[in-house]
């Protein structure tokens, strides 16, 4: 029965996601807040309950978060729910990173569902911290802090400083401007260096495009393996990349069968995760890998 | 040689953002550093060209230009992470970081390059009519030379080659200039003579 619910939910948010998609939200959406920041437009828009943050409007990005006013606590873009995929290989992180924070609903629900974990969020663009805790109920909290700067300075000193995370979500590429500096080798070796023995990457990355094939085979030279995460649902590829060696998917059915039900109130579909995790190569492994000498991500996100 | 000049200047300035993203990320204020530095560099180059051009200008003056803003172009190459480094971890504020960085990698090499137009207008100038006229030409020249390193770097050398590799590149146009600039010298110089020595037989 509850399973049913579930998947109505599921499937229920995932046919209004595309409904949106194809109106092409902005326009029928009433906007309540509208800002010029430093790095972008910034656009809050409300349909009944449904209140979003959008980046770039005019140039036709996506929404980059969503809030359902009566159920806050939903997680309504796949990508965002994806993102706890990794809890089936860390269930209970204690100290997190999270870098982009969009309208802040993944630290939110990090907050909630671990509320002695430390969390830092680092976000580029202040107008986006001061939207997320307008609009978007986003509050720091003693165990959760937010940091103005880029992700790459941040990691760097966190590293000197000899700092590990056991949680790293990378989320900082949606949007039609891809930081190419967090996309290289080097970067991705100064993450390495943060995580903690047992510790998980999940990174928010691109699904279509050549950058797909580059970007995997960086990830590949830096971690050997690393789950694959689509959604048919989903344009987003999520990452998933540990120190160790993956473990095999009995386990994540195991885990997930464990704490399926905590994620449930967000609409985190856990028990549907492990069968879509994915070591299978199925990008060009001849292409370049990605380093701080070589990174034309925005140019190679055209086609 | 003004075109050359031109164009590795933006070469170098758009590659200079991606130098310091590893250090001090892709922020605006990253880009703001390296334009405020490239902008004083650049007048600073001016006025000193402008200022040895007054006495005696040489061919082999201008053509140390290019050679000297080549080998000041290489500590960009071979040292950026040993000058970065420190100054990432002295200064915690991006933008003062790069702000530094900036000036400890491109002053030095920027303002040398900004000594070469002054001083070509006076190389090209023999009247004082005409002055006007060559300094408008000169721009002209290194300006479309900029706007041909702005595009040719953010458009395709990035896409076809590593950032070192684009510096090489710099470096060895910044060179083969210089050297041409010595030769052509060099070859007028004796031509002249060769017509005294040639003169001075027929007189015998």
């Amino acid at each position: 029965m509850k399973r049913n619910r579930l998947r109505l939910l599921i499937s229920g948010s995932f046919l209004s996601a595309l409904l949106v998609s194809l109106l092409n939200f902005p326009a029928y959406g009433e906007t309540i807040h509208e800002e010029r920041s430093k790095y972008r437009d910034i656009t809050v828009t409300q349909v009944r309950d449904r209140r979003c943050l959008l980046f770039n409007v005019h140039r036709g990005d996506r929404n980059q978060t969503c809030m359902m006013m009566d159920d806050r606590n939903l997680l309504v873009f796949d990508y965002t729910r994806m993102s706890f995929a990794g809890l089936l290989l860390k269930p209970d992180p204690q100290r997190i990173l999270i870098i982009g924070l969009g309208g802040g609903s993944i630290p939110m629900t990090f907050s909630d569902l671990l509320p002695d974990a430390q969390i830092d969020v680092v976000e580029i663009d202040e107008a986006v911290v001061k939207v997320a805790r307008e609009f978007f109920f986003f509050s720091e909290t003693d165990n959760m802090k937010v940091t103005v700067d880029d992700g790459r300075p941040f990691i760097k000193r966190a590293g000197i400083r000899n700092q590990s995370y056991d949680y790293i979500i990378l989320d900082a590429f949606s949007g039609d401007y891809i930081p190419e500096h967090m996309l290289t080798l080097e970067f991705l070796e100064e993450v390495k260096s943060i995580m903690s023995p047992d510790g998980v990457l999940i990174a928010n990355t691109f699904s279509t495009s050549r950058l797909y094939d580059h970007e995997s085979v960086t990830y590949q030279r830096v971690f050997n393996e690393f789950f694959n995460f689509k959604l048919p649902t989903s344009g987003n590829r999520i990452i998933i990349a540990q120190l160790d060696t993956l473990p095999p998917r009995g386990e994540l059915v195991t885990e997930a069968q464990r704490i399926a039900a905590r994620m449930e109130k967000y609409g985190v579909p856990l028990l549907d995760y492990p069968r879509r995790l994915s070591t299978r190569v199925d990008w060009d492994m001849s292409r370049r890998i990605l380093t701080d000498q070589y990174s034309p991500g925005n140019l190679l996100n055209d086609n | 040689m003004a075109f050359v000049s031109g164009f590795c200047i933006m070469t170098i300035e758009m590659l200079g953002a991606r130098i310091l993203s590893p250090y001090f990320g892709g922020s605006l204020s990253v880009w703001g550093s390296i334009i405020t530095i490239f902008m004083l560099a650049l007048a600073m180059g001016y006025l000193i060209g402008g200022r040895l051009s007054t006495r005696s200008p040489s061919a082999v003056l201008f053509a140390i230009f290019f050679i000297g803003a080549a080998v000041f172009s290489l500590p960009v190459i071979l040292f950026a992470d040993l000058i970065m480094e420190p100054i990432f971890l002295a200064i915690e504020d991006p933008r003062y970081g790069s702000l530094f960085a900036s000036i400890f990698l491109f002053f030095i090499p920027t303002s040398i390059l900004g000594m070469i137009s002054p001083y070509a207008v006076r190389l090209m100038v023999d009247t004082q009519q005409h002055s006007g006229h060559m300094a408008g030409l000169l721009f002209f020249i290194s300006t479309i030379g900029s706007a041909a390193g702005t595009l040719g770097t953010s458009f395709y050398f990035v896409l076809w080659f590593e950032v070192n590799q684009i510096m090489w590149g710099a470096v060895a146009a910044l060179i083969a200039a210089g050297c041409l600039i010595l030769l052509i010298h060099y070859v007028q110089d004796a031509q002249p003579m060769k017509q005294a020595r040639h003169y001075e037989k027929k007189q015998a």
